[in-house]
């Protein structure tokens, strides 16, 4: 049985048929063709397709599409203003934050959020904060430095 | 995943009456463990009742000596609730130790609870404080809500709206989580209520359990070192791939001396 879920991604209104078992992450990538949210392990556990709900961080492969009926989903492809990156991104291109890159859609929006949540930022904050996403390039030391690099110019206290 | 019928449900009435009405409904809090279930096959419900639209089962408050916590609230939110932190800090420490930000963004105390996995942190909340767990029927003590491995008594079409935890003068929780999953391999409550001292495992066993041993030892003097020989035995405990029985009844031990000393701070 399918019926419309709507929303709005990434400032955009949108609308499709979904079935009750249809994943907020197959909305995504297969109804509205945005791939740059990534399924790894699809089981909860990795963060490649962690996107923002109503402002805070889930994981699309463990979020239904009719729950996030009306909500506000920003997307990594939500991000840029144009060619100007986001912070966050900048950050992470700055830092050489990435090595195959497949991991690297969810731990900007895992990141983003976590610098929204935390006035502070230190290194093993960052990595307990980091718990729900997996890198199996072991990139992590430049992830961390990417994310204490944004938090401050997130912030505007750069 | 099989598919099922997805319902939004208005209030508490509608949700029972829908999860009562279907072949085999089931009630959808923050779908941490439920969706990765029906995605491993592991269940098939035929309607799946979603209670984020419900009122009255949000929210936390503290008033005089009792936390009470909506059914829906998040861990992220128990975890960042000043007012949490201030009356019993282990419970909003343990909050921020469940799975890890996303599942702390989505994952609820009543999901969690109805569900009773034997490695749930919550469950050790409950009862180590003795908390009053409140269904759409009926209050039920802590002591008596979990009774097995992923069995609670929560009966068909009951639903957990709330808990009620009385402050402690002091706590502490304290677990050796699997570093993949974070998942208590052993967790430790430990309490200094007004009925005494107690002392809830988590992780060790089938279904969180009390050690009747520690909490007399604490009564008489609340230090790690009075727990610090008790052994328990390893007979019902679980054995798996990330630890044998014996391996967890030690770490009963050594997890009870830690929450002590950090209860004592």
């Amino acid at each position: 049985m399918t019926s419309t879920v709507s929303m709005t991604v990434n400032g955009k209104q949108v609308s499709a048929e979904c079935e009750g078992r249809t994943l907020l992450v197959q909305y995504l990538r297969e109804k509205l063709a945005l791939t740059g949210t990534h399924v790894g392990c699809d089981t909860s556990q990795c963060g490649a397709c962690v996107v923002h709900v109503d402002g805070i961080s889930v994981k699309s492969c463990t979020m239904l599409a009719h729950q996030a009926e009306g909500c506000d989903v920003v997307t990594i492809e939500g991000l840029a203003d144009g060619d100007t990156l986001h912070p966050m991104q900048e950050a992470f291109r700055e830092n050489h934050a990435l090595q195959c890159g497949f991991c690297t859609p969810g731990m900007v929006m895992s990141a983003i959020d976590m610098v929204n949540r935390h006035d502070t930022l230190d290194e093993k904050t960052v990595r307990h904060q980091l718990e729900g996403n997996l890198c199996r390039c072991t990139g992590y030391h430049n992830i961390v430095k990417a994310i204490l690099a944004a938090h401050p110019v997130m912030k505007g206290t750069a | 995943m099989y598919d099922f019928n997805y319902r939004k449900a208005s209030s508490v009435e509608d949700a029972v009456s829908a999860v009562t009405g279907a072949e085999d409904g089931r009630f959808l809090a923050g779908g941490m463990t439920i969706i990765p279930t029906i995605k491993q096959r592991l269940a098939n419900p035929s309607d799946l009742v979603d209670l984020a639209g419900v009122g009255g089962l949000t929210g936390i408050s503290v008033s005089g000596n009792t936390v009470e916590i909506g059914g829906m609230a998040r861990h992220a939110e128990v975890n960042a609730s000043s007012e949490v932190a201030a009356a019993i800090p282990a419970l909003a420490r343990l909050a921020g130790g469940i799975g890890d930000p996303q599942v702390r963004n989505r994952g609820t105390i009543g999901g969690s609870i109805a569900n009773n996995d034997p490695a749930a942190d919550y469950p050790a909340a409950v009862v180590g404080l003795g908390a009053t767990v409140r269904t759409n029927r009926r209050e039920i003590a802590g002591d008596d809500f979990f009774t097995g491995m992923f069995e609670t008594a929560l009966e068909p079409g009951e639903l957990v709206t709330g808990v009620s935890f009385p402050v402690p003068s002091k706590a502490a929780y304290m677990k050796f989580p699997n570093p993949a999953s974070r998942y208590a391999i052993v967790g430790v409550f430990v309490a200094a209520t007004s009925g005494g001292p107690r002392v809830a495992v988590t992780g060790a066993g089938p279904c969180v359990f009390r050690v009747a041993e520690m909490e007399q030892a604490l009564a008489g003097n609340f230090a790690p070192e009075a727990v610090a020989d008790i052994k328990i035995g390893d007979d019902d405990l679980n054995s798996d791939i990330h630890a044998s029985a014996e391996y967890r009844a030690h770490l009963v031990t050594v997890m009870a001396k830690r929450a002590v000393a950090q209860a004592n701070g």
